[in-house]
């Protein structure tokens, strides 16, 4: 795997459930080249959104090595972990999970408080962020006062606002209707081909998986290729 | 946007919640200065005793007098620079309702004794020209709308009969802290009466309050005032004046105490209502912590947030309470004037109060906050609503 932007190598995950050893991913390796589309499917439970989890920094393996862009995050610390994933990774959740009391615009400023843009400069790139997922007329609403798909094009401008190396997106039409999943995943596939943006997504939809570059499949914990 | 404006935005997501929650804190705020308040205006009598007055009194009891003619003697002893004598009256005005403090006290020596009441020349002459004069204090007089050439009619009990005493003086403290609510007339005038009617009675005094030259020397005068009266029929007990009005508190030590308890259940009462509402509203945005770790944000972004969430509802608790105590003291003060003359929400109290409602603020997030740092991004995600 040596283009690969992800590098999974040798990756086991084993949750502990009181005195029970519950193996999610077993001795997983994995390689997405900078700039691919690919798509994860598999049953429920198969452990889709726990390599997915592993990829963006949010859970550790249990065993094994994960580097993305050079830089094995099963090694780093908390705090610096966080500083990664605040850099590095944009995520994309099934539910949206945009921040209620916010606005769209606050929502996808969000991120950029940890950065250290100036006010001037964040309004830039909301604006633009808000303009590619063709939002730009709904900066001033309140979650409650979208859509779905509008929501999911919101947490979509969010996760690329900090323009990062990777793209998460763990059931992103899971909660949408066919018209809006179809708007989600043809913004997907411009993020990708017409910004270059590598993109891992988990999905049960055939359709969604369609649009990717490639797809793997996970069964049991263990990849096999479509 | 800033955190801040996170911040506020979360404070008022549960509008009503929020409402209820700064309500409580302000409530409990209130009545934990209102309380303060009454038992500091407890001890503001003792607290505003003048360091160069002693009180003398019979050793038996307070109810107990001494005969007159232990004034030249006490004023013979060094150090001793003024000696005034005073009785308690008591009587009824209208009914048992009115109550306000009457005493008979010696006028050629008040002025010079209790500088800390204040009367115009002219008013002072007046009083001292009338035997049946008396004065009243600015509070009384508004109270009761008592004016200049009023007739004060009391019906005696100590001192049975109707007694009448025109007003001719209206004092006025010195300090804020000075009490207003007293009515004060000649001893002369008492004693005349009674020669009269009570003669066994007469010629006695109720306590007499030593001015000394030297507050330093209020024990070794009070030694000495006390030593000419040893083995006498009536032997005497001097002490400094703040600890002779410390002896009448510490006969409601009990009720003290127990409004003091109370007033620090009230802070645990805040500590209950806060620590609710922030576990409630942790416990609901679990998920959105996660969301926020995933994006990047610190376990000590968190912290600000649960924290400055949780002070922010304590300091405007706090607030509105400190802001209400006021109206609510002097209804309270207006309502209580004749048994509590000095009823002044002191800035120590509110300062208690407010520091109390900032550490509750604290302690209440503890918990809500250890709750979102431990928590694991991926199970925080999996929290439903």
């Amino acid at each position: 795997m040596p283009d690969s932007i992800v590098e999974v190598k040798n990756v086991s995950k084993i949750y502990k459930r009181d005195t029970m050893d519950i193996p999610v991913l077993q001795n997983l390796s994995l390689g997405v080249p900078e700039g691919e589309f690919l798509a994860l499917m598999g049953p429920s439970g198969s452990g889709k959104t726990t390599l997915l989890n592993l990829i963006a920094g949010i859970d550790r393996p249990s065993s094994g090595s994960i580097n993305i862009a050079g830089t094995d995050i099963s090694t780093l610390s908390e705090s610096a972990l966080a500083k990664w994933r605040s850099r590095h990774v944009g995520f994309v959740f099934q539910f949206y999970n945009l921040i209620p009391v916010l606005t769209a615009y606050e929502n996808v400023e969000l991120p950029l408080l940890l950065t250290d843009l100036s006010k001037a400069d964040r309004k830039k790139h909301v604006e633009t962020a808000l303009g590619v997922v063709g939002l730009s007329d709904r900066i001033h609403h309140y979650p409650k006062q979208l859509s779905g798909g509008q929501e999911q094009r919101v947490a979509i401008a969010r996760a690329i606002v900090t323009d990062p190396t990777i793209i998460v997106a763990d059931e992103p039409t899971g909660d949408l209707d066919r018209k809006s999943a179809e708007d989600v995943l043809a913004l997907l596939e411009q993020l990708n081909q017409e910004f270059k943006k590598t993109i891992v997504m988990v999905t049960h939809d055939p359709a969604a998986a369609e649009k990717a570059h490639k797809t793997r499949h996970l069964d049991k914990g263990e990849l096999s290729m479509n | 946007m800033k955190i801040a404006k996170l911040i506020f935005r979360n404070v008022f997501r549960h509008k009503l919640r929020a409402a209820l929650t700064i309500l409580g804190v302000a409530i409990a705020v209130m009545a934990f200065g209102l309380l303060r308040t009454l038992v500091t205006s407890w001890y503001s009598g003792a607290n505003s005793a003048a360091p160069d007055r002693l009180v003398t009194r019979n050793s038996v009891s307070f109810i107990f007098p001494l005969p007159l003619s232990y004034r030249d003697q006490i004023l013979r002893v060094p150090g001793v620079k003024n000696v005034n004598y005073s009785n308690w009256f008591g009587g009824q005005y209208i009914d048992k309702q009115h109550f306000f403090a009457r005493i008979a006290t010696d006028a050629n020596t008040f002025q010079t004794v209790y500088p800390e009441y204040l009367l115009s020349p002219d008013q002072a002459s007046a009083w001292m020209k009338d035997r049946s004069g008396c004065i009243v204090g600015q509070k009384l007089a508004d109270q009761y709308h008592f004016k200049i050439g009023d007739v004060i009619t009391i019906v005696g009990d100590i001192f049975p009969g109707n007694w009448q005493f025109v007003v001719r003086g209206i004092y006025h403290g010195k300090e804020k802290s000075t009490e207003e609510s007293t009515m004060y007339f000649q001893w002369d005038y008492l004693n005349e009466q009674v020669l009269k009617t009570m003669p066994t009675r007469a010629n006695k005094v109720g306590w007499y309050t030593v001015q000394i030259q030297n507050p330093n020397d209020a024990a070794r005068v009070s030694e000495a005032v006390d030593a000419l009266f040893t083995n006498s029929d009536n032997e005497t007990k001097t002490e400094t004046e703040k600890a002779f009005q410390a002896g009448f508190i510490s006969m409601s030590s009990a009720i003290i105490t127990s409004l003091q308890i109370v007033s620090y259940v009230i802070i645990g009462i805040i500590f209950l209502v806060l620590a609710n509402t922030m576990i409630m509203t942790a416990r609901e945005r679990i998920r959105e912590y996660a969301v926020l770790k995933t994006l990047g944000f610190t376990g000590q972004h968190l912290m600000i947030l649960i924290f400055g969430e949780s002070l922010s509802i304590a300091i405007l608790g706090g607030v509105v309470g400190i802001l209400i105590t006021f109206p609510m003291a002097a209804g309270f003060a207006k309502g209580m004037e004749s048994f509590i003359p000095q009823f002044i929400v002191e800035p120590s109290t509110l300062i208690i109060a407010g520091i109390f409602a900032v550490v509750v603020g604290i302690i209440s997030a503890i918990f809500p906050a250890n709750r979102a740092l431990s928590m694991k991004i991926v199970d925080g995600l999996r929290q439903v609503g």
